[in-house]
């Protein structure tokens, strides 16, 4: 069982939490946890959310994006305060996880809140003081969309691939392949993608078909189309 | 025992006793893999079985097609909590591939195009609860549900069901697959939750 211990909007539709967990084991970049919220009938939902934060500090972050039509996100964006207790279960998931030993290059994918993860990864690389290459290609509606934008603006290894609108020199529309292939690491690299399941499809897909192999491509799909 | 969320009230009551328990209903068929989805072409397709004594019994596309192929009606349950309900799929039957097999061993390893992998007891794809589905709702199966064909054990967790089914290989003990390797439960039954180790 975890307390809230502060909110923060990071985007018009989202917002990072942090929660204080005593009983917390730690947790390595790109594991996740599963939430469970229960109405006053006894009636319990869970979905899972990814950790932005690593390490044994008892506290860890998490950012979520309101889907209108949802029934957990639009409560963990607009109603849950600070001092909310809010049962958390974890970290889950061994498999989509950056680990400091890790000595190849790394090319982190994020669509929308898929860049949580990837965030957690970005940290870990920096307070490990990995030698290894690692960058992020960001895709993301619009530049107020970002999650983590401050965070992340001061770094160097980050671009942005704006679907909807962005700075007047900078490519707007879809990801493509072609822009893909222009934005990531070649074969070799390990990559890691993340976000709604049909832009994870669409890149890890493409990704083969540039040459990498599909054992060095590491997913997590958030759901939807 | 858990406390009330406070300001929650959440959405429908799926009081839906199909619906194990901490799982919600999606009309939607959402997708759990854990690398890109793998192109397989069914004129180089291949199924086998690998059994102690090194036989290796094999099927292409048109053989596996030339089997007798049942309809199945079933809900399946996802790991990652949705279920669906009420799904139709094509596929052959275990027991018919088995009928010639010989084996001992009380454990299957599933292996699939892509090289993922995922284990279960031998008696769990005996008697009509496990196929290599082929179609899903009337329409050859999508690459990104596993086509051109998967795994169907529906009475476990879904990814159980091995996508892009390559090949099955007896085995002597209950050897961890890659996602029961990465925290995923050996045995994975949604009416117990055994969902992560
Ligand atoms: C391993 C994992 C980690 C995740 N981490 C995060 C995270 O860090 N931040 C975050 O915001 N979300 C994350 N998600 C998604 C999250 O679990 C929920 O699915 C999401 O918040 C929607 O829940 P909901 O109850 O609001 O919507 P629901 O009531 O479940 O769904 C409402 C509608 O939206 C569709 N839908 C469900 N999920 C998505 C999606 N991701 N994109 C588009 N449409 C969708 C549904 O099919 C349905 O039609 C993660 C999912 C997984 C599997």
């Amino acid at each position: 069982m975890g307390t809230v211990s502060s909110t923060h909007a990071e985007t018009p539709s989202g917002r990072s939490l942090w929660i204080e967990l005593p009983d917390w084991p730690g947790n390595i970049a790109g594991q996740h946890v599963d939430v469970r919220l229960t109405a006053p009938d006894g009636y319990q939902a869970t979905r899972s959310y990814s950790l932005a934060s690593s390490g044994s500090a008892a506290r860890v972050q998490l950012a979520v994006d309101r889907l209108p039509d949802g029934e957990v996100s639009p409560y963990l964006v607009d109603d849950l305060q600070p001092g909310d207790m809010l049962e958390v279960r974890g970290p889950l998931g061994g498999w989509f996880v950056w680990k400091e030993e890790q000595t190849q290059p790394v090319q982190l994918i994020a669509g929308g809140s898929g860049v949580v993860p990837l965030v957690a990864m970005i940290r870990a690389h920096a307070a490990s003081g990995s030698t290894a290459p690692m960058q992020l290609l960001y895709s993301v509606r619009t530049p107020e969309d970002r999650f983590f934008a401050d965070e992340l603006s001061a770094l160097e290894n980050v671009t942005y691939a704006y679907t909807r609108s962005g700075p007047t020199d900078a490519r707007i529309g879809r990801l493509t392949k072609e822009h893909l292939a222009s934005a990531v690491l070649p074969p070799g690299a390990a990559v890691y993608v993340c976000g709604p399941t049909g832009f994870v499809e669409a890149v890890a897909s493409w990704l083969v078909e540039l040459g990498h192999d599909a054992a060095s491509v590491k997913t997590e799909r958030f759901g939807g189309a | 025992m858990s406390i009330f969320t406070r300001g929650f009230s959440g959405r429908g009551r799926d009081d839906n006793p199909a619906l194990p328990p901490g799982q919600y209903l999606t009309e939607d068929f959402p997708v759990l893999s854990a690398g890109p989805t793998p192109n397989v072409d069914t004129d180089h397709w291949e199924f086998t079985i690998t059994t102690e004594s090194g036989a290796v019994h094999k099927w292409n596309w048109e053989q596996l097609m030339a089997l007798p192929s049942e309809d199945i009606h079933t809900d399946i349950h996802c790991v990652t909590r949705w279920s669906k309900l009420g799904t139709t799929w094509r596929g052959v039957s275990l027991d018919t591939l088995f009928a010639e097999v010989e084996t001992e061993y009380d454990y299957v390893m599933e292996h699939s195009y892509g090289g993922y992998t995922t284990n279960l007891p031998y008696e769990d794809i005996r008697d009509g609860k496990a196929w290599i589905a082929h179609t899903f709702e009337g329409e050859p199966l999508d690459p990104e549900h596993g086509g051109p064909a998967r795994m169907l054990v529906p009475h476990l967790y879904f990814w159980k069901s091995a996508k892009w089914i390559h090949g099955l290989t007896m085995m002597k003990d209950d050897d961890p697959g890659f996602w029961e390797q990465n925290g995923y439960h050996a045995y994975g039954d949604p009416w117990q939750e055994q969902r992560y180790w």
